[in-house]
């Protein structure tokens, strides 16, 4: 297989490496396309001090996993050419090179995949569509300047590099919470792994963790592990969740327990690891509804190892060494509807933004922020083109970001997003003026939908998303109505299993959905969609309740 | 008449089905909201089937192991039979995706094929 990596780039100084990185690019029939990003990149220099290499790239793509890869396709496709994903491992495709199960891509592609081959299908177009690439390249930092995004990049081969990119998709996904998080008693022995490294263990280095297992928790991962363990030769012994209900996916209990009668236990938990060199056992009981163990009801297993899944946290160093607004929720970024977090032109999707239990829909997210970062580079570009500063046309986009700022910003618009005020923008090079009428903070969020506005369009202020009844957060936490699709597509998850209810969409009060769901879990993300036009034909308004009803 | 009340696996959507059944024949399917779920609630019930998906080891590549799946689904009670027969392989790389690596595993009439690329490792160059 060609690689189309940056791999010869690496020892040159200035335009010579740029031009090694052009002969060690093989292209594809689409490889003219991407000349315009090899010139970009031979705007690279070498650092004065201590061998810094510099990088000019349009866009940079943090991850070279599912959200990643569809995000810099989407890109690409939308015009972008010189795009450039960093990504930390040896390879593309990230956890789904792990995820050797089926059931990815029935939305996407129709047919039920694994997930080397789901990962296979946009790798190839990431390599048709000639988009560079550097494997093995750590990203440390991010900053904002005044010239672009400073990513501050290591690898063995290129050394340190410091990337210049006018936009940035963040797409380094989650990881899974250790058992320091657990506060479990009982030494450290060897034997207790979390799901995913077992399953990185049995299914790419060919290594059982043990023999005799118990799990905790019942997230996907670790269903799929407990069958996974079992058609290896292992014994499951049970899979304990502390909550009343699974966490995973229902065709994971049917797939994965049911189907080779592995017990879920649940409202239990491990309250005792036994052994001191290897896991000997583990003691279970059940909690109340409070989580507090209920004594007596203590059950010892024997075994050699136990796989914890008790959560994935999304890996968000990098935002939140930016500076970017997060959610306390989702403990990823707050975004607006293009997945524009709160730092200007830096884009988030997939479970780096909030956990996903479906790559389909990271796919879609994914373009969605792509798309939104072909726009924004097309703006700069525009204002670029016509003499324009840049920062003030885009200021603006900073106080649209958090739910506490648009709050206020929502709220000091509706006055000035009266009829009076909405007028309609001539579009092209006008999109770029800097805002002159906007007196703060709290107003400049209509300003720059006025000024920012695509096309011919009334204009409408920002409008928050709230999480009502049931719902425990959602995604994004705001629409900018001028920049929204035809409809706007927002993930939700709800706070208990709930039956029998109705998924409602107020605006401002007036409910305008009401959809019947037989059942509802915290395990499963939730969407609906809002229509454009509801939005921009209600001047003034400044909420969208998604709750569950009776 | 029996009434079996399932979850449809056929996507993660998980459908509740309830299936009538008189004389363990299928005479209706309900629940369902695509014809896949209605195709599962019916066969869940007189011959359930699963895809099985594992790893080989593979000599000579770039990874130690690639994974697996049979092409199609085959009967629940032939998963412990295609295991077996899936433990015995060792692959010589190249293999590329779609590659069939076992046919008619296990007397399923289900191929064995790999689900990603490993390519051949370089021969390590030598020292100038």
């Amino acid at each position: 297989m060609e690689m189309r990596r940056m791999d010869g780039a690496a020892r040159g100084a200035g335009a010579a490496e740029s031009a090694r990185v052009a002969e060690n690019s093989t292209r594809g029939a689409a490889g003219a396309e991407i000349a315009g990003a090899e010139e970009n990149l031979a705007r690279s220099v070498e650092a004065g001090n201590a061998g810094v290499k510099r990088l000019a790239v349009g866009l940079a793509v943090i991850g070279g996993g599912p959200a990643g890869l569809a995000a810099a396709l989407e890109a690409a496709k939308q015009g972008v050419r010189d795009i450039l994903i960093l990504e930390r491992d040896n390879v593309l495709g990230g956890i789904l090179n792990q995820c050797i199960h089926n059931g990815f891509g029935l939305h996407t592609f129709q047919e039920e995949l694994t997930g080397p081959e789901y990962a296979a299908r946009f790798v190839e177009q990431v390599e048709e569509l000639g988009i560079l690439y550097r494997l093995e390249t750590m990203v440390t930092d991010i900053r904002a300047t005044e010239y672009g995004k400073e990513i501050t990049a290591v690898s063995r081969k290129d050394g340190l590099t410091v990337i210049c990119a006018q936009a940035v998709i963040l797409a380094m996904g989650c990881r899974e919470r250790p058992r320091g998080a657990l506060n479990i008693p009982g030494f450290r022995p060897a034997g207790i792994y979390s799901a995913g490294t077992a399953q990185r263990l049995v299914n790419m280095e060919g290594q059982m963790p043990g023999r005799e297992v118990v799990i905790l928790g019942s997230g996907d991962i670790g269903l799929i592990m407990a069958r996974r363990m079992t058609l290896e030769g292992a014994k499951v012994k049970a899979v304990a969740e502390v909550m009343p209900y699974s966490g995973g996916l229902k065709r994971n209990i049917v797939q994965c327990l049911e189907d080779y009668g592995i017990p879920l236990k649940l409202s239990t938990t491990v309250v005792r690891i036994h052994g001191k060199e290897r896991v000997e056992g583990v003691t279970l009981a059940k909690v109340d509804e409070r989580r507090n163990t209920i004594p007596g009801t203590e059950e010892f297993f024997a075994c050699d190892t136990l796989l914890l899944s008790v959560g994935l946290i999304p890996e968000n160093e990098l935002t939140e060494g930016l500076g970017a607004e997060m959610s306390g929720c989702t403990h990823g970024p707050v975004v607006n509807e293009s997945m524009e977090t709160s730092v200007e032109g830096v884009f988030a999707c997939g479970n780096v933004l909030h956990v996903h239990d479906l790559v389909d829909y990271v796919s879609q997210e994914a373009a969605m922020a792509g798309r939104a970062a072909a726009v924004y580079l097309g703006e700069k570009a525009g204002c670029a083109e016509h003499g324009m500063p840049v920062s003030g046309g885009h200021a603006s986009r900073e106080s649209v970001a958090g739910a506490e700022n648009a709050k206020t910003a929502a709220a000091g618009q509706g006055e000035l997003a009266a009829p009076g005020h909405g007028m309609p923008v001539s579009g092209g090079h006008m999109d770029c003026e800097p805002i002159t009428g906007a007196e703060n903070a709290k107003t400049a969020a209509t300003g720059q939908d006025e000024l920012a506005a695509p096309g011919h369009e009334p204009v409408v202020p920002a409008v928050l998303v709230i999480p009502g009844a049931h719902v425990r957060y959602t995604v994004p936490s705001f629409i900018r109505p001028s920049y929204a699709d035809t409809e706007t597509l927002i993930r939700f998850r709800v706070d208990d299993v709930l039956q029998d209810r109705c998924v409602c969409v107020s605006l401002d009060g007036e409910q305008i959905l009401r959809r019947k769901k037989r059942i509802l879990a915290p395990g499963e993300m939730e969407q609906v969609t809002i229509k454009k036009t509801d939005l921009i034909s209600r001047p003034g308004l400044t909420e969208i309740t998604i709750s569950i009803e009776a | 008449m029996e009434k079996r009340e399932l979850t449809c696996i056929g996507c993660p959507l998980g459908c509740h089905l309830t299936v009538t059944l008189e004389n363990r024949q299928v005479t209706s399917v309900e629940g369902y909201t695509c014809k896949r779920g209605k195709d599962y609630g019916a066969k869940e019930c007189t011959h359930p089937e699963r895809t099985v998906t594992s790893s080989v080891p593979v000599t000579g590549g770039t990874l130690p192991m690639v994974s697996v799946k049979t092409a199609k689904d085959i009967p629940k009670e032939k998963i412990r039979d295609c295991m077996e027969a899936i433990h015995s392989l060792h692959i010589q790389a190249p293999v590329r995706i779609g590659t069939v690596l076992l046919e008619n595993i296990a007397g399923t009439g289900a191929d064995l094929v790999a689900t990603r690329n490993v390519p051949e490792k370089p021969a390590p160059t030598s020292l100038p």
